[in-house]
C-alpha cells in the first residue's frame, strides 16, 4: 500500500515535468522558458530525493542540494541576461 | 505511521502537480510565476518533509531540513528577479489586466532607473 | 558594533549548517568545520546586513508568531492558487500596484518581499526605495493606502520589531 502511495507520486510528478517541458517549448517568449525550467528544476529535486528514498543512500540528497545552487545561480545569471544582455 | 507519512508525500506531489498544471494554463508570465512559484515551494517542502518522516535519524533529517530552508530561501527569490527582467524587457502584461502602476511611474520619469 | 554582531550570527548559523550538512558529529568533523569557518570568515569584512537582527525577548517571541503566521498564509496561498487553477473558467484579474512600507533596514526588506512572494495572489516584482511594486492577481480597484493595508500591513507588524 505504501509502495502504491509512493509510485503514484512518482507518476504525478513525471506527469507535472512533461507539463513544464511543453510549456519549455512552446511558451511565446524568453521568460516563459526561463519560469519553466526554474519550476522543473524544482519538480526534479522532489524526484531526486523520492530516488534517494527507494534507494536508501543518503548520499542523493547532497546531489539535490547541489542541483538546486546551480540552478539558482543559472536562473539569476539568464535573468540578467534577458534585463541587459549580460 | 508509515502510511501517514506517505499520504504527506502524495499531497505535496499533487501541489507540484497543480503547480505545472497552473503555468500551462494562465494567460501571461507574471500570472504563470504566481503559480509556478507558490504551489512548487510548498510542494518540494511537504514532499521532502514527508521522506524525511519516514526515515527519521540517522543523518537525513539534517539533509532535509536544509533542501526544505534553501527552497524557502532561493525560490521567491529567483521568481523575483525573473519578473523584473521580464518587466524591463518589455513583456507586457495580459489583455485583461487592470492597471499597471510601474510601467506608469517608469513614463512620468522618462525611461525609468536601469 | 555592528560589524561584529553580524560577524558573531554569521559564525553560528554557517556552524550549524555544516553541521546539518555533514550528518554527524565526530571530533575531525567539527575542528575540520572551524578551521574552513575561519578561512572563510576572513574574507568576509564587508557583511554588516546580519547585524539588524535585534536580541531580547519580545523580538524572540515575535519572531515564532511570524513563523506561524507565514506557514498558515503560505497553506492559504496555496489552496487559493489550486482554487483559481482548477475552476474551468479562470477567475483573474491581474494588475501591478504600488505600495509602501515603514521598514528601514535592507535585510527586513528582503524578508518582505519574500514573504509578499509567498502569500495568496501576490507578487513582488520591482524593489525601489520604500517603494513596493507589486503583481496582484486580483486586483480590486483600490489606491496606495487599502492596497498596503491588505497586503503589507500584517507581516510589517512582526518585522517591524524583530529587525527594526
Amino acid at each position: 500500500m505504501v509502495s502504491l502511495i509512493y509510485q503514484i507520486s512518482a507518476g504525478l510528478i513525471i506527469l507535472s515535468l512533461l507539463l513544464t517541458l511543453f510549456r519549455l517549448f512552446k511558451g511565446p517568449t524568453v521568460a516563459d522558458r526561463i519560469v519553466a525550467l526554474d519550476a522543473m528544476t524544482i519538480i526534479s529535486i522532489s524526484l531526486i530525493v523520492l530516488i534517494a528514498h527507494i534507494a536508501q543512500r543518503i548520499i542523493y540528497l547532497d546531489v539535490a542540494i547541489v542541483y538546486g545552487l546551480v540552478s539558482f545561480i543559472g536562473v539569476v545569471a539568464f535573468a540578467r541576461y534577458l534585463e541587459r544582455g549580460l | 505511521m508509515e502510511m501517514i507519512f506517505a499520504l504527506i508525500t502524495l499531497i505535496g506531489a499533487l501541489f507540484l502537480f497543480l503547480g505545472a498544471l497552473g503555468l500551462v494554463r494562465m494567460p501571461d508570465v507574471y500570472n504563470r510565476m504566481q503559480a509556478g512559484t507558490k504551489a512548487t515551494t510548498l510542494g518540494t517542502i511537504l514532499f521532502s518533509l514527508g521522506i524525511g518522516l519516514a526515515n527519521f535519524g540517522s543523518g537525513w533529517c539534517g539533509k532535509i531540513v536544509i533542501i526544505i530552508l534553501f527552497v524557502i530561501a532561493t525560490n521567491p527569490v529567483s521568481s523575483n528577479v525573473i519578473a523584473r527582467a521580464a518587466h524591463f524587457s518589455g513583456i507586457k502584461l495580459a489583455k485583461l489586466s487592470l492597471k499597471d502602476e510601474l510601467k506608469e511611474d517608469d513614463e512620468k520619469t522618462e525611461g525609468g532607473t536601469l | 558594533m555592528n560589524k561584529a554582531k553580524s560577524f558573531i550570527i554569521a559564525t553560528i548559523l554557517l556552524f550549524i549548517t555544516w553541521i546539518l550538512l555533514s550528518g554527524i558529529a565526530t571530533q575531525e568533523v567539527i575542528f575540520g568545520g572551524i578551521t574552513a569557518l575561519i578561512i572563510s570568515l576572513l574574507f568576509l569584512t564587508r557583511l554588516t546586513v546580519l547585524g539588524d537582527i535585534k536580541f531580547g525577548i519580545k523580538p524572540f517571541i515575535f519572531s515564532i508568531g511570524y513563523f506561524f503566521l507565514f506557514s498558515w498564509e503560505l497553506l492559504k496561498s496555496n489552496l487559493d492558487v489550486a482554487r483559481r487553477v482548477i475552476s474551468p473558467k479562470l477567475p483573474i484579474n491581474p494588475g501591478i500596484v504600488k505600495v509602501k512600507t515603514k521598514l528601514k533596514s535592507p535585510l527586513g526588506r528582503a524578508f518582505l518581499a519574500n514573504s509578499i512572494t509567498l502569500t495568496p495572489g501576490t507578487l513582488t516584482v520591482e524593489m525601489r526605495g520604500e517603494y513596493f511594486y507589486i503583481h496582484w492577481i486580483d486586483v480590486t480597484g483600490c489606491d496606495i493606502n487599502c492596497a498596503t493595508d491588505k497586503i503589507v500591513a500584517k507581516f510589517e507588524k512582526y518585522l517591524e520589531v524583530i529587525f527594526g
